[in-house]
């Protein structure tokens, strides 16, 4: 479980998160949902360790964030953050082959040549394993980044809006990996999602997020109805039911 | 790997070609019947090619650093205020205590390019990550100052030579047996980069992915400031700071291995060693039996190779 006891942040003087109390179920997929500026990505980018925390206390998995060694965490869990443009020239398979990094420290075995290869599989980046991250689209890099996370190999996977660039097909793909990794594996996800639909057909916990404090949080039908979605984003939004999941209508 | 020995064949023949080179004609086979051919080839000829080597292949490698550690391919250790800083830091130690060791001076040099390079790192990491083309502007900007003080000082204290030899005209003619061996030091500081090889790598993808990984990027950023600055200075105190090395093997590896460090920085360093020693022999023949500077033949054959880079550049950099 990853738990956040009273977590505030400030970026100067503008506060982001006030004094935020919750909690990641273990062996779920968790999506943190919320309008713009809510503090998603803030939030997991602290419990990633990728920010310095300035308030409060966070543990992923019983490890304290701010005091376990970084390397520790890594096996612990492997976080994705939204991705700058890089331009660093490394073949996909090299990328990939970095999430194993934390596990061989530069001596790859078989074991960690063997996932690397299941994870360009997984992410349909098989045939484009030895092309230049500056040779492919702003979609298989993403894609590349993920199955970077995903060799990682980890218990908890953190992926910061991990949609962004992909098409349909492949964000549908991506998301049932990712369950299936929950389902079968034992595994537990957060995500930090903005097509709020792909948290109502694939999330099972749901955190709602704005303006630095959670609305709401719970199973994904309890928290994704009209009432709380409405004020969430402060527009009309009607939800219905599709296949036992619920279904969200705001695009008209 | 095809690239490595196609690289050392052809760094083996030249330095070969090199050991027979110069003012005094010497006859390789000879060596070992006549003292006067050992003598010279020992002082003179074999310290000069290895110092050729030595130099080329630490200065290639502390340009892929210094471009991993600010992410831009377009700098050096040339144009990042480092060599600059190692001549402050010469200035400092000759004018405070003028009759110091030279291990001293050393560590002088190399302390204070670590510093000027610090710098430079905590300018461009406050600057816009897209603003390319920021990071050589600030760089040049940068070594422009510190050359600026470092000549001002020099012209005051009556030292300006001392610094022409040190930051202007990088050449081998100087270099004999017991004048040299400083670029073992260089040499020794590029290979411990390549055990950290993959650290480097992974430090450019960016510090929240280096994070992810569970890399200390703060640790990295030390090694390779640390290694990029005892290169320098090594080189500036004893050859003098040879121009585009660092610049343009670095990107002409990139392009076409590509970054993973592990498997490039050998090439890296090979290409470096073939480069410079390929110009100092150039320097050599031109206007035989005299000479023209390794360094300014690499300013301007560097600097074409550069110009070649820039205009093929691909669109996604």
């Amino acid at each position: 479980m990853i738990r956040i006891d009273g977590v505030g942040h400030r970026i100067g003087n503008a506060p982001i998160l006030h004094d935020i109390t919750t909690h990641l179920p273990e062996g779920r997929l968790t999506a943190l949902i919320g309008p713009n500026g809510a503090g998603k990505s803030t939030l997991l980018r602290l419990v990633g360790r990728l920010e310095p925390l300035q308030q409060g206390r966070i543990s992923v998995g019983g490890h304290d964030v701010s005091t376990t060694r970084t390397e520790d965490l890594a096996r612990v869990m492997a976080i994705l953050g939204q991705q700058n443009s890089i331009a660093s020239r490394l073949r996909l398979s090299e990328l990939v082959g970095f999430g194993r990094w934390p596990h061989h420290r530069g001596r790859p075995t078989a074991h960690d040549h063997a996932r690397v290869a299941e994870a360009l599989e997984a992410f349909a980046l098989t045939p484009l394993a030895h092309r230049f991250l500056d040779e492919v689209s702003g979609g298989q890099a993403q894609r590349a980044h993920i199955a970077m996370a995903f060799a990682q190999d980890t218990d908890w996977l953190l992926l910061d809006e991990p949609l962004n660039n992909l098409d349909m097909a492949h964000a549908r793909a991506l998301m049932g990996r990712l369950r299936d990794l929950v389902r079968h594996q034992g595994r537990s996800v957060g995500l930090v999602v903005h097509e709020i639909n792909y948290a109502a057909a694939w999330a099972d916990h749901v955190i709602a997020m704005k303006e630095g404090r959670i609305v709401a949080q719970g199973d994904a039908h309890e928290v994704l109805t009209e009432a709380v979605l409405s004020d969430l984003y402060e527009a009309p939004i009607a939800v219905v039911s599709h296949q036992g999941r619920p279904l969200v209508l705001h695009h008209v | 790997m095809r690239a490595t020995p196609a690289l050392a064949v052809a760094l083996a023949a030249m330095m070969l070609v090199s050991m027979t080179i110069g003012a005094a004609s010497v006859d390789l086979g000879h060596a070992f019947s006549d003292p006067r051919t050992m003598l010279v080839l020992l002082e003179s000829r074999l310290p000069r090619t290895l110092a050729v080597a030595l130099t080329g292949a630490a200065l290639s490698v502390a340009g892929v650093l210094i471009q991993a550690l600010v992410r831009n391919r377009f700098v050096g250790p040339d144009t990042a205020g480092t060599a600059e800083g190692a001549a402050l830091g010469l200035l400092a130690i000759t004018i405070l205590w003028p009759a110091s060791p030279l291990w001293l001076r050393m560590v002088s040099a190399s302390v204070s390019a670590m510093a000027t390079t610090a710098l430079f790192i905590a300018i461009i990491r406050r600057l816009p990550v897209r603003e390319v083309m920021l990071v050589p502007i600030a760089g040049l900007v940068l070594s422009g100052v510190l050359g600026s003080v470092v000549t001002f000082i020099g012209w005051q204290t009556d030292l300006i030579q001392y610094i022409g030899t040190w930051l202007f005209s990088g050449e081998f003619s100087g270099v004999i047996s017991g004048r040299y061996e400083l670029l073992w030091i260089a040499g020794g500081a590029a290979l411990l980069a390549w055990f950290a090889a993959d650290r480097f790598a992974i430090i450019g993808l960016g510090d929240q992915v280096a994070t992810g990984l569970g890399l200390g990027t703060r640790g990295v950023l030390r090694l390779g400031l640390a290694v990029v600055a005892v290169v320098t200075a090594m080189v500036v105190t004893t050859v003098g700071m040879i121009p585009f090395v660092g610049l343009v093997v670095p990107n002409m590896v990139a392009r076409i291995m590509g970054d993973n460090l592990r498997r490039t920085l050998p090439v890296v360093a090979l290409s470096g060693a073939v480069l410079v020693m390929a110009c100092d022999l150039a320097g050599r023949l031109i206007i035989h039996p005299y000479e023209v500077p390794a360094g300014l033949v690499l300013g301007v054959v560097g600097s074409l190779l550069f110009l070649w880079l820039l205009h093929r550049r691909p669109a996604h950099g």
